[in-house]
């Protein structure tokens, strides 16, 4: 049978949560097919360092080695047992078949490697945008992958249970740029995004919450800017932050906390900074300009009040 | 077939600035497409083959203007300069490229600007001019982003730096000016400068 550990580094939980918000295949599915062997919030009976001496003096394999949270050697802000995060995942980092980072915070380091007192906080392969994690830029496991990142703050758990299964079938995954898989990566959030009408007019909303209206120019909207399929695989099945009026703030993207203010967007002279993925800031500007002039009518009324 | 169409092309732009000095001249209602096809040589039917109407052509020549001096801009936008001597180099274009087609300006001046009901339709707001827009924002948002402009509302940026060039060409047709218009390049480049500066 297949085992997964799950560890924790500098971590809120929130990936945690997610995971037991699991569906198709749910929690308890995925573990009847699994064998989970510890996982921090759940496992009661189980000795973890015991787990874990198993796996290095290979009395139990482990094919999952999912981490959450961010990185640091300094045992003072994480530890397990008598060891430090870093010491534990050195100790089964060539033991198991896939490394997966579950999270920002141990994909990229996230919010806990902004922390002044303690400046040695990492993800597991890199440190925000730099291939300077704790393990080396050309690690790969067992299974000839680098640790797999699926990235979010937290994770939507469909991301994590698309991937495990991917895995546990034997499909092979693209990876993007930053290690993530294509297939739930290479989405944005602006894909399915029912405020795109707005978007494409340039009809802007000036408040959070409102039905009409991109949030784009004046609320911070990450949208066109981030790889996530939040409004292709919606969160509770439900909703998404932009179908509800509030801005996406890129969680999934290794720069997430580096931003100064995420309801609003940096401007120079009116003009967006940053402009969507694949555009040029020409091409945006002409384009906008465009759709001002030719005004639609429609999206500038509330939708109760359209024909 | 490549050669034909070069041609139409020259063509094109031999109408446009003819039409363009009688529009100036006698304004855009009293000048006819006779008139046109006089003054060219051309017959009215010929004519025809190029502009669908009049109101057609008075809308190419904001276009044909725009994308020409949408393109001296982005040149200028792609230089690796600081932004005040990219200042100097945009007035001195601007005033050197009013000198060669003054037609151009006259026909901004003295038709666009005065007979919007004819630009109301499919060249309203920047439509027509949009490669001009295009290149100034630019312009102005790459001088904020490197800390060299101060960050204002686009449209008071925008007209410090399109005035004083209208004004300048203006009383350059008005035959008010003492001196060329290049003359008064540096100095007006200094102004502008001076206030968009951070
Ligand atoms: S609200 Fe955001 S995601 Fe939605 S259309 Fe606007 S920019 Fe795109
Ligand atoms: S919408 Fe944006 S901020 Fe919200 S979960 Fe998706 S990627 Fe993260």
């Amino acid at each position: 049978m297949k085992t997964l550990l799950w560890i924790q580094g500098l971590t809120c939980n929130g990936n945690t949560h997610s995971l037991l918000n699991a569906e198709n295949p749910s929690f308890y599915d995925i573990f009847s097919k699994i064998k989970l062997l510890f996982h921090p919030a759940i496992s009661s009976d189980e000795d973890l360092i015991k787990i874990i001496k198993d796996i290095t003096q290979n009395k139990i394999s482990l094919t999952f080695l999912v981490v959450e949270g961010s990185i640091t050697k300094n045992k003072s802000f994480c530890r397990v047992g008598d060891f430090s995060i870093a010491e534990i995942i050195d100790q089964l980092k060539d033991k198991a078949e896939f490394i997966i980072a579950v999270g920002n915070c141990a994909s990229f380091g996230n919010i806990p490697a902004l922390y002044k007192e303690n400046t040695n906080v990492v993800g597991l392969q890199y440190i925000f945008t730099e291939k300077k994690g704790l393990l080396p830029p050309n690690f790969k496991t067992k299974s000839g992958y680098p640790v797999i990142n699926i990235s979010g703050c937290p994770i939507h758990p469909a991301w994590f249970m698309q991937t495990i299964l991917a895995l546990y079938y034997e499909k092979p995954l693209i990876l993007d740029a930053f290690n993530r898989p294509k297939e739930i990566y290479m989405y944005l959030p602006h894909d399915g995004c029912i405020r795109n009408e707005y978007f494409e007019w340039k009809e802007e909303s000036e408040e959070f919450g409102h039905k009409e209206g991109c949030l784009f120019y004046n609320l911070g909207c990450k949208g066109p800017l981030t790889h996530a399929p939040c409004n292709k695989i919606l969160w509770n099945r439900t909703s998404s932050k932009t179908r509800a009026g509030m801005p996406c703030l890129g969680c999934t993207e290794f720069n997430f906390p580096l931003r100064e203010n995420y309801f609003e967007t940096k401007k120079n002279i009116g003009i967006p900074e940053e402009v969507p993925l694949g555009v040029s800031k020409r091409a945006y500007i002409t384009i906008s300009g465009v759709a001002k002039s030719l005004r639609n009518e429609r999206v500038k009324k509330k939708l109760e009040e359209t024909d | 077939m490549k050669v034909s169409k070069i041609s139409k092309e020259q063509k094109k732009e031999e109408i446009v600035k003819t039409a363009c000095k009688l529009f100036a001249k006698n304004g855009y209602y009293n000048t006819t497409i006779p008139d046109i096809a006089e003054a060219l040589g051309m017959s009215v039917g010929n004519l025809y083959n190029y502009f669908k109407s009049k109101e057609e052509l008075a809308k190419y020549i904001m276009q044909y203007s725009s994308k020409l001096l949408g393109e001296e801009i982005r040149n200028i936008n792609e230089m690796d300069l600081p932004t005040k001597e990219k200042i100097f180099l945009l007035v001195k274009r601007f005033i050197e490229i009013a000198e060669e087609n003054p037609e151009l300006i006259d026909y901004f001046l003295r038709v666009f600007l005065s007979n919007r009901e004819v630009f109301s339709k499919g060249c309203e707001g920047f439509l027509c001019v949009q490669e001009v827009v295009t290149e100034i924002m630019l312009f102005l948002e790459e001088g904020v982003k490197k800390g060299d402009l101060r960050n204002q509302d686009l449209f008071t940026a925008f007209v410090t730096i399109m005035g004083p060039l209208g004004g300048l060409v203006f009383l350059k047709g008005e035959n008010i000016l003492m001196d060329n218009p290049l003359k008064y390049s540096e100095e007006l480049a200094e102004n502008i400068w001076r206030a968009l500066k951070a």
